[in-house]
């Protein structure tokens, strides 16, 4: 490579260290939603770098739906502590009590949509104003439109049809009271963009990420792992599959991936491979509406 | 493998959000859930063929409308480049977000109608596209389907876009007749416009050769945060943390401190918590600075030998963005990266009148309106021009009371 030139991830890596500084230069209040997957990992590395040699100068925000994989929660602690993060835990469970929300019912009741209220309210006791996340614009159709500061309103809702415009790389993040932005300081990554960076970096990942063996049950063409969360119907056959995740998700709505990677190398090889989308393969929350995640924005959501 | 950035431009409906997903879609970049998405869609729509704007067109309200409201970025990859994409809306009233994809794009395709030709968005698009400097503009023809792949139509366009282009002063530019609805001339040259010599629109863009280099010569960097640990092994370190902009910057270097003119010496330059000899745009570093000065968000640290501009007034261009005009009287937030100051508009110079591209006195400006205006600010600024330096030439404004992006500003 020539002298005085950046690679395509250094660029990306450049870019998003500028997004997070910003982000701690413009808001009082900022917190980082770390969800215990690759993309959040992602982050996390990207604000170390951003803030050395001084600690991450924000706490990390999960919102925990108590549907996780114990492997996530586990790297999420460890790393809280490696890191000297002040880490919050705010429980959906508790909020479902506190607001007598009704869960969601059948089969895989996710806690997707119960989420936003947990969020909306931690941001609320802690008077954040800025909420960092890992979304990426590839990864769907109504992220491909969401700014990389999004500002949301006081209810934290998304107006898709009124974003400030954002021009270069000025970021605006001017708000009254009571608004907050979210801000996605990956948004310009693809998927292979964040497995390529984890690799080069050598970053350790959750070991649900790499092919192991796990009790899964087929759900139209997905493989769901069992766990207390889901229902076995009688009808269901429980297999032994060597598996991967491609996201780190709830276990009631993530599904896995057959694969033998074990590697960041592999991984990074398949995912190259690979003719089907990260949500596409994974989510079995997005396929029921066509605008899931447009509505779950516009109501609070990441 | 380099990457080339594009935003797709041009009025209503003249066909730019089909072209990115019949791009996409001939090139087997679309994941097959993704097709089957639209497939579904367009089904449920009911026009039986397959709509490839859907790819791109991912809100509710665009669905229903069949229009493009705000951009979308698209990624994809062939063996020979990266490509970023922007589909932008081509409706009048979504002007600035067009304006919001196209400031971080090197390649403009207009679209054109055939059957239409130029229009006023049209003419638009292609002024903010040469306002903002994009480097190339490749003009495709659309829909040249529907006039029966008429040769005559094709070159009568050419030349009415040639002729604004030239009074625009854009440079660089390429003509390509295709159909975005049946592909033509998208990874092939079509056997419908044996007359059109040029090359498909794929090989077009994985060959075009952008002069994307960045300034390496003229330093330019602006305090963002200032880094201090105040822990026990590090009481002291107070580190300028910022994205150098243009030129390197080494260890040992002599810089001021603009605009209040102190100097000193960079002690050391840290790249993610590594010490570096040196370090260049657009990477995002640490300074370190020998002596202690008083140095704030947004202060500029210049290389000694650099004469970058210092002012109070500014002549820009300036895009009004928002739906209520300017408030002549009224203060305005002017966001120069990452330094904020007052700012009043002292005089309108003309505003372009987008058909006639003329400048024409005026006493108001309102959305979408292109207009040179003088600006003093409450500090001065450290600047160079757009045109020389984009980077330290692009600001913005920002309604106080609405705190709304109002408008783009490019430094004379
Ligand atoms: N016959 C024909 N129809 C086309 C062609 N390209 C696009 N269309 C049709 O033109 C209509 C508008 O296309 P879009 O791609 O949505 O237009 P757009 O420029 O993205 O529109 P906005 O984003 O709303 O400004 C659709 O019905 C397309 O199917 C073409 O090459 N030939
Ligand atoms: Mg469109």
């Amino acid at each position: 490579m020539q002298p005085y030139t950046l690679n395509y991830l250094q660029q990306l890596e450049a870019e998003s260290i500028y997004i997070l500084r910003e982000v701690m230069a413009q808001f009082e209040k900022p917190a980082l939603l770390f969800s215990g997957g690759k993309d959040s990992i992602t982050l996390a590395y990207l604000a170390k770098k951003a803030f050395s040699p001084a600690k991450i100068p924000f706490p990390f925000v999960h919102i925990d739906t108590g549907h996780n994989f114990e492997e996530a929660l586990a790297y999420r602690d460890l790393l809280a502590k490696e890191f000297g993060i002040t880490l919050i835990v705010r429980k959906v469970e508790d909020t479902i009590k506190k607001r007598n929300l009704k869960e969601a019912t059948g089969k895989f009741p996710s806690r997707n949509w119960l989420q936003t209220f947990t969020l909306l309210d931690t941001i609320e006791e802690f008077q954040f104003d800025a909420c960092i996340g890992g979304a990426r614009r590839d990864e769907e159709k109504a992220r491909a439109k969401e700014r990389v500061f999004s500002v949301r309103n006081d209810f934290g809702q998304w107006d898709p049809k009124l974003q400030r415009p954002e021009l270069w790389n000025i970021y605006n993040g001017k708000i009254h009271k009571g608004e907050n932005v979210r801000v996605f300081p990956i948004s310009n990554w693809t998927e292979l963009d964040v497995w390529s960076y984890l690799k080069a970096e050598n970053i350790p990942l959750p070991s649900i990420y790499f092919a192991h063996e796990r009790e899964v049950i087929h759900h139209q063409g997905q493989l769901l792992a069992v766990s207390p969360f889901i229902t076995i119907d009688a009808g269901d056959i429980v297999e032994k599959k060597i598996i991967r995740y491609r996201t780190v998700g709830d276990m009631t709505c993530t599904a896995a991936v057959e694969s033998n990677a074990t590697t960041l190398d592999e991984v990074v090889n398949e995912i190259k491979l690979t003719r089907i989308s990260e949500r596409g393969e994974t989510r079995i929350d997005d396929r029921v509406t066509e605008a899931a995640m447009e509505d779950r924005k516009k109501n609070g959501y990441f | 493998m380099d990457i080339l950035r594009f935003i797709t431009a041009g009025s209503v409906d003249d066909g730019k959000s089909t072209l990115i997903g019949r791009l996409l879609y001939d090139s087997k970049s679309i994941l097959t859930d993704q097709l089957e998405a639209i497939e579904k869609s367009s089904k449920t729509r009911g026009n039986g063929e397959i709509d490839l704007a859907l790819l791109t067109d991912g809100l509710r309200a665009e669905r229903e409308q069949g229009i493009t409201i705000d951009v979308a970025y698209k990624y994809f990859a062939t063996a020979k480049r990266k490509f970023i994409i922007a589909d932008a809306p081509g409706h009048i009233q979504y002007t600035r977000n067009m304006i919001t994809g196209a400031s971080n794009v090197s390649l403009t395709i207009i679209l054109i109608d055939a059957r239409t030709g130029l229009v006023e968005q049209t003419k638009r698009h292609s002024i903010i596209a040469s306002l903002l400097g994009i480097k190339h503009v490749l003009v495709a023809i659309n829909k040249i389907d529907l006039v029966g792949y008429n040769e005559q139509v094709y070159h009568s366009i050419v030349s009415a876009y040639q002729q604004m282009a030239d009074q625009l002063g854009i440079q660089s530019i390429n003509y390509i007749p295709i159909s975005a609805l049946n592909g033509d001339n998208f990874i092939q040259s079509s056997p419908n416009t044996p007359w059109y010599q040029g090359k498909a629109l794929l090989p077009f863009l994985e060959e075009v050769e952008i002069d994307d280099t960045i300034n390496l010569t003229n330093g330019r960097f602006q305090v963002q945060y200032i880094i201090r640990p105040q822990t026990a092994e590090l009481p002291d370190y107070r580190g300028y943390a910022g994205k150098i902009i243009s030129g390197i910057y080494k260890k040992g270097q002599q810089v001021n401190i603009l605009p209040s003119g102190a100097s000193t010496t960079i002690r050391k330059i840290e790249l993610a918590g590594e010490e570096v000899e040196s370090a260049f745009a657009p990477q995002s570093v640490t300074l370190l600075l020998d002596t202690d000065i008083d140095i704030s968000r947004g202060d500029s640290i210049i290389p000694a030998d650099e004469t970058p501009q210092i002012s109070n007034e500014i002549t820009v261009l300036l895009c009004w963005l928002d739906e209520k005009p300017l408030q002549p009287f009224n203060k305005y937030i002017l966001q120069h990266n990452n330094k904020r100051v007052l700012a009043s508009i002292k005089e309108i110079l003309y505003k372009l009148d987008v058909n006639s591209l003329t400048e024409e006195p005026t006493a108001t400006i309102q959305l979408n309106d292109v207009v040179k205006v003088k600006i003093k600010t409450a500090e001065r600024l450290v600047f160079d021009s757009y045109k020389q330096l984009q980077g330290t030439g692009a600001a913005i404004l920002i309604d106080e009371t609405s705190n709304n992006t109002v408008a783009a500003i490019m430094i004379q």
